[in-house]
C-alpha cells in the first residue's frame, strides 16, 4: 500500500515531467507585494468586493506582460507574487489605485489592432466602444469607411452616447450596494430631459461609427482629416507613435497626468486618441450604477455627479456637443486606457448623466463599478514589499537543505549509535519520510500550485525530529517489552506496537491540530510552515503504519535480531542486567 | 555504571514529583526574572513588526563605515548595518516608493551590484501589529483546541496541567529574549509556535504513560498516585531525552548554518527561538506538567485515600514531597 503510494505520486511526477519542486519566490527570487484594504473601522471588506480586487489586480499585473506572476487572497488580504527581479514598475503599477478621468476626445482614429488581442481586453465594456462596426478588420477591406446600413434604421448601433437619463429609466436589482437609489432616481424631476433630446440622441447614436472607420482607410500619413488645432504637439508627436497593438499601451495601470493632454489607446486596441486635459475627475462621481431603460431591454449605465462636479460636468458636455466630430465625444479614460468614448448627445447640467448603446448586463455593471470605485473597489495599503534577488533566494535555499542534511545525518548518526540494529529501521524509515515528502512537495507544486518557500524548508526540517520520535516511542515500547522479560521478541513487537500506536496517534494529532489551527488563523509565513509541519505529521503517520511496523514484524523474524545480538540494539545485556534487573522498571512495583 | 549506561538500561530513577517545592520555586523564579525582563526590556521586535525597510545586498569589499556612509548619503536616518554572511543588511525607517528605488540604485552603483541583487523588504507600520494580532488569535485558539483535544484523550486536569506547562515555556522562552535583546521577527513567531507542538508532545507522551499506570490504583493498590505517576515518568525519562535530542539535533543545524553562512535572517531567528523553546520545553514537560498534574490529581479522594492508608500502614511514604522514590529500587 505504502508501495503504491510512492508508485502514484512517483508516477505522476514522471507524466508530469517534473522532478523538482516549484519554489517560492524568497527561493527562486522575485517581488511579494502585500496589500491591506483600508476599510472604516478595520471591518473586513466583503469577499465578494476583494474577489473583484483581486481580479483587477491579477488583469493589471498580466496587462503589464509579466508571466508568472500571482494574486492571491489571503484572509482580507491581497498577496502579489512578482518572479523575477527588476520589478520595481510592476509594484508601483499594482499598488496604486489609479483614478478614473474625463476627457474630451480631441482626435481619434482605429487602429489595426488584430481582433484576437481584444479578448485580452481586461473589461469587457469595450463593447461600449463608439463604433463596433468599425472593427480593425473592416478598416483593411475595400468595404472600410461605409457604415453598415443596418446600423440607423433598426436604432440599435453599437454606438454608446451619453444622455440626460430618461425619466422612464428603471434599475434593475443588482449586486450594486448602492442600488437602494433607483426609484430615487426615477422620481426625481429631471429639468434637462426633453423628449426631443432623446429622439436627437437617437439619432445621433447611429452616426459616429462612419467617421472613425473613414478616417481610419488611408494609411497613417501625417495625421490626414484630423483637426490638429488646440493639440499639443508633444502629445500629438506620441499619438502618432501609439501602437495599440501591443499589449502595453493597452495594459492598465498607467498613471496619466490629468492636467495635461494624452494620447491612449481604447483597451481593445480598437481605437487610439488624443484626449483633452481632464476636466471632470473619478472623485467628481458620487455614485453610478447599471440598469434597464424601461420600455427597451437595453442596459445603461447611470451616473451622478456630486455638486462641484455637476459643474464641471455640464461645462465638459456644453463644450463636446458644440464641438465637430469627433470632438463631440468624452472619453472615460481608467488606469491610463479609454474604457468607453461615448458622444455627447446633448449638453448634461443635471449631474445626472446615462451611457448608453451595447451593453449588457455584465458590461453595464461593469463599467458602472469602474465609474464608482475607480480602478479598484477598495483603497489598500501596501502592507509589505518583498524583493528577494534571486542569489539571496539561492542563498537560503542552500542554506536550508544543507541544514537539513545536516540535521537528518546528525539524527541518523544518533540512532544508529543508540539503537544499533534497530536505527537501521529509523534510518530507512526517514529515507521512506523524505521520498514521500519530496514527491508530495513536487506533485503539489505542479497540481496545486504550492510553493515550496523558505519557512516550509525550515517546517519540513524541523520535523524531522517528530518524525523520529514516533519510532523512538515504538523502540522504547518494544524494549520495555523485553525488558520485562516475558516476551519473545515476535511477541514484544506486536504488544509494544498497540501501545505505541495509541502514543503516536494522540501525539500527532496534537501537532495537526496546531498545525491547522495556526494554517487558518495565521498570515504570510506562518502559515506555510503550518502546511509543512501538518504535511509531515500525516506523513509521519502513514511511514510508522505501512512501513516501520511491518518492517519491524519482518526483522523479528531474522535471528540476529530475536535471538538479541550485540549490535541489534535488543540484546538482553545491554538493556538490563539480564535477570537480576528485570522487574526494577516494572512500574507496578516501584 | 556510568550515567548514560544507566541511562540507556533504564535504571535511572529520578524523583521528578517529590521534588516539586524544588522545580515549583525554579519555575516560579524563572517566570519572575521572565516577566520582570518582558517589562522592563520589553521585547527587541523586528522590523517586521514595527514597520521599517530591510536592504539585503552583497559587497564583500565593502566596509561597515560605507556602507552606513552610502546610506546616509541617501537620506536615509540612523540605518542599522548588519553583516550576514558575505552580505550586508541595512535596516532603516520605512521608506517612500521612490526612495526605495533611488537608496537601491545608488546602493548597485556604489558597491558594483546589479540593482536585481539587491534585496528589499518593506513593512508598513500597521503590518505588524496585524500579524502579532493574528499570531494572538491563533494562540488562543489553538490553546483551546488543545485543552479540549486532551480532556477528551485523556481529562480535564492534564489538559490543564499541559497548557499550563506550555505557558510557563512560553514566558520564559520570551524572557530569555527581552533580557539577551534577541530580535523578534515572524520566524521567531514561527519558532514560538513550533514550542507549542513539541511541548505538548512530550507532555502527551509522558501523560500517556501516567495515565496507563495510574489506571491500575485501587483500594489495595502500593502506591500512591505521585509514586505512580513519577514511575511512569521515569519510564519515559529516556524516551523524553531522546526525543529532545533528536528534536534538537536538526535545529542545532539550521542554527548552526543560520548563524554561520546566512547571517542574520529567517533561519537564524527561526533556529534560534526553537533551540530555547526546546531545551526549557523539556524541562517543563518533566519538572513542571507532571509534578502539577500530580498536585491536581493528589487532591482527589480516590487518590487521597491511598495516601492516607499507605502512610499508616507504612507501605508507601506518604504522597508528594516524599523521598521514597528517589533512590533506584531492584
Amino acid at each position: 500500500m505504502l508501495l503504491a503510494l510512492i508508485l502514484a505520486l512517483g508516477g505522476t511526477m514522471l507524466l508530469q515531467k517534473a522532478f523538482t519542486p516549484k519554489l517560492g519566490l524568497d527561493l527562486a527570487g522575485g517581488t511579494t507585494v502585500t496589500l491591506s484594504p483600508v476599510t472604516q473601522n478595520n471591518a473586513a471588506p466583503p469577499e465578494e468586493i476583494l474577489d473583484r480586487a483581486v481580479n483587477i489586480i491579477r488583469d493589471r499585473v498580466n496587462g503589464t506582460g509579466i508571466s508568472d506572476a500571482e494574486v492571491a487572497k489571503s484572509g482580507s488580504n491581497i498577496i502579489i507574487s512578482i518572479p523575477g527581479v527588476g520589478q520595481s514598475e510592476a509594484i508601483k503599477l499594482v499598488a496604486t489605485t489609479a483614478e478614473l478621468r474625463f476627457r474630451q476626445v480631441l482626435a481619434m482614429e482605429a487602429t489595426q489592432a488584430p481582433q484576437d488581442l481584444a479578448t485580452n481586453a481586461p473589461t469587457p465594456s469595450a463593447s461600449a466602444s463608439p463604433s463596433r462596426s468599425a472593427t480593425p478588420k473592416s478598416s483593411k477591406t475595400p468595404e472600410a469607411g461605409t457604415p453598415k446600413p443596418d446600423a440607423s434604421p433598426t436604432g440599435k448601433a453599437p454606438a454608446s452616447a451619453l444622455t440626460a437619463p430618461t425619466p422612464a429609466a428603471s434599475r434593475q436589482p443588482s449586486d450594486d450596494p448602492d442600488d437602494g437609489q433607483g426609484p430615487n432616481n426615477r422620481q426625481s424631476p429631471d429639468s434637462t430631459q426633453n423628449p426631443k433630446k432623446q429622439q436627437d440622441g437617437k439619432g445621433a447614436k447611429a452616426s459616429p461609427s462612419a467617421t472613425p472607420t473613414g478616417q481610419a482607410s488611408p494609411p497613417p500619413a501625417q495625421n490626414p482629416g484630423v483637426n490638429t488645432a488646440g493639440i499639443d504637439p508633444a502629445v500629438l508627436a506620441q499619438y502618432n507613435k501609439l501602437d495599440c497593438a501591443d499589449p502595453k499601451n493597452r495594459g492598465q495601470g498607467v498613471q496619466d497626468d490629468p492636467k495635461k493632454q494624452y494620447a491612449a489607446c481604447e483597451t481593445d486596441g480598437s481605437f487610439k486618441y488624443v484626449l483633452d486635459v481632464a476636466k471632470v475627475v473619478g472623485t467628481d462621481i458620487d455614485t453610478a450604477s447599471a440598469g434597464i431603460q424601461q420600455g427597451t431591454t437595453e442596459w445603461v449605465v447611470q451616473l451622478d455627479f456630486k455638486s462641484q462636479g455637476a459643474a464641471a460636468w455640464s461645462k465638459l458636455t456644453t463644450e463636446a456637443y458644440n464641438s465637430q466630430e469627433p470632438r463631440n465625444k468624452v472619453a472615460v479614460v481608467l488606469d491610463g486606457v479609454v474604457i468607453t468614448a461615448p458622444n455627447i448627445i446633448s449638453p448634461i447640467p443635471g449631474g445626472r448623466a446615462e451611457i448608453t448603446g451595447g451593453f449588457d448586463q455584465i458590461s453595464a455593471t461593469n463599467l458602472a463599478d469602474q465609474l464608482k470605485y475607480g480602478a479598484l473597489p477598495l483603497k489598500f495599503n501596501r502592507s509589505s514589499i518583498d524583493t528577494v534577488s534571486s542569489s539571496l533566494g539561492q542563498d537560503q535555499l542552500q542554506g536550508g537543505l544543507i541544514a537539513g542534511i545536516i540535521g537528518l545525518a546528525l539524527v541518523v548518526v544518533y540512532s544508529m549509535l543508540y539503537y544499533r540494529g534497530l536505527g537501521i529501521v529509523a534510518v530507512l524509515s526517514l529515507v521512506v519520510a523524505t521520498v514521500l515528502t519530496y514527491t508530495a512537495v513536487v506533485v503539489l507544486g505542479h497540481n496545486a500550485n504550492f510553493r515550496l518557500s523558505l519557512p516550509h524548508i525550515i517546517g519540513l526540517v524541523v520535523s524531522i525530529g517528530i518524525t523520529a520520535d514516533s519510532f523512538i516511542v515504538y523502540f522504547e515500547r518494544i524494549r520495555d517489552e523485553m525488558k520485562e522479560g516475558r516476551r519473545s521478541l515476535r511477541a514484544a513487537v506486536e504488544v509494544a506496537w498497540v501501545r505505541a500506536r495509541r502514543t503516536i496517534l494522540i501525539a500527532d494529532a496534537v501537532m495537526f491540530i496546531a498545525a491547522i489551527v495556526l494554517y487558518f488563523l495565521a498570515v504570510g509565513g506562518v502559515a506555510g510552515f503550518a502546511f509543512a509541519m501538518g504535511l509531515t505529521t500525516l506523513i509521519d503517520i502513514v511511514v510508522v503504519f505501512l512501513f516501520t511496523k511491518p518492517f519491524i514484524a519482518l526483522l523479528a523474524k531474522l535471528k540476529f535480531f530475536a535471538k538479541g545480538h550485540p549490535l541489534s540494539g535488543l540484546d538482553a545485556e545491554r538493556m538490563s542486567e539480564a535477570g537480576t534487573s528485570g522487574h526494577t522498571t516494572k512500574p507496578q512495583e516501584a | 555504571m556510568g550515567l548514560a549506561r544507566r541511562l540507556y538500561r533504564g535504571e535511572i530513577n529520578v524523583d521528578f514529583v517529590g521534588k516539586w517545592r524544588l522545580w515549583y520555586s525554579l519555575s516560579g523564579f524563572l517566570l519572575v526574572v521572565s516577566l520582570a525582563g518582558l517589562l522592563i526590556n520589553g521585547l527587541n521586535l523586528g522590523v517586521e513588526f514595527r514597520g521599517g525597510t530591510v536592504f539585503s545586498f552583497k559587497a564583500p569589499t565593502a566596509t561597515i563605515e560605507q556602507v552606513r556612509q552610502e546610506f546616509t548619503d541617501q537620506g536615509v536616518h540612523q540605518p542599522i548595518v548588519q553583516t550576514a554572511g558575505e552580505g550586508w543588511r541595512v535596516t532603516t525607517e520605512t521608506l517612500g516608493e521612490g526612495t526605495l528605488t533611488q537608496v537601491q540604485s545608488a546602493v548597485s552603483k556604489e558597491f558594483n551590484v546589479p540593482a536585481g541583487q539587491v534585496s528589499i523588504q518593506s513593512i508598513g507600520a500597521t503590518w505588524g501589529g496585524e500579524v502579532s494580532q493574528k499570531a494572538w488569535i491563533g494562540l488562543g485558539v489553538f490553546m483551546l483546541a488543545i485543552i479540549l483535544y486532551l480532556s477528551m484523550a485523556f481529562e480535564p486536569k492534564m489538559a490543564l496541567s499541559a497548557i499550563v506547562a506550555l505557558i510557563h515555556d512560553l514566558v520564559i522562552t520570551a524572557g530569555i529574549y527581552a533580557w539577551s535583546g534577541f530580535e523578534v521577527t515572524p520566524a521567531t513567531l514561527l519558532g514560538f509556535l513550533t514550542i507549542l507542538g513539541y511541548s505538548l508532545y512530550d507532555a502527551v507522551v509522558v501523560f500517556d504513560m501516567i495515565k496507563e499506570v495510574t489506571a491500575k490504583l485501587g483500594h489495595t493498590s502500593k502506591q500512591t498516585y505521585s509514586m505512580a505517576a513519577n514511575n511512569a515518568l521515569n519510564h519515559t525519562l529516556i524516551r523524553s531525552l531522546n526525543t529532545s535530542l533528536v528534536a534538537i539535533l536538526p535545529v542545532a543545524a539550521i542554527l548552526f548554518i543560520g548563524t554561520t553562512l546566512l547571517g542574520a535572517g529567517t533561519l537564524k531567528d527561526l533556529s534560534l527561538a526553537l533551540f530555547v523553546g526546546m531545551i526549557v520545553g523539556t524541562y517543563s514537560s518533566l519538572c513542571v506538567a507532571t509534578p502539577l498534574l500530580v498536585t491536581l490529581k493528589e487532591r482527589e479522594p480516590k487518590y487521597q485515600a491511598i495516601a492516607k492508608r499507605l502512610a499508616s500502614t507504612g507501605g508507601g511514604k506518604g504522597s508528594k514531597g516524599s523521598k521514597s522514590a528517589a533512590v533506584a529500587k531492584g
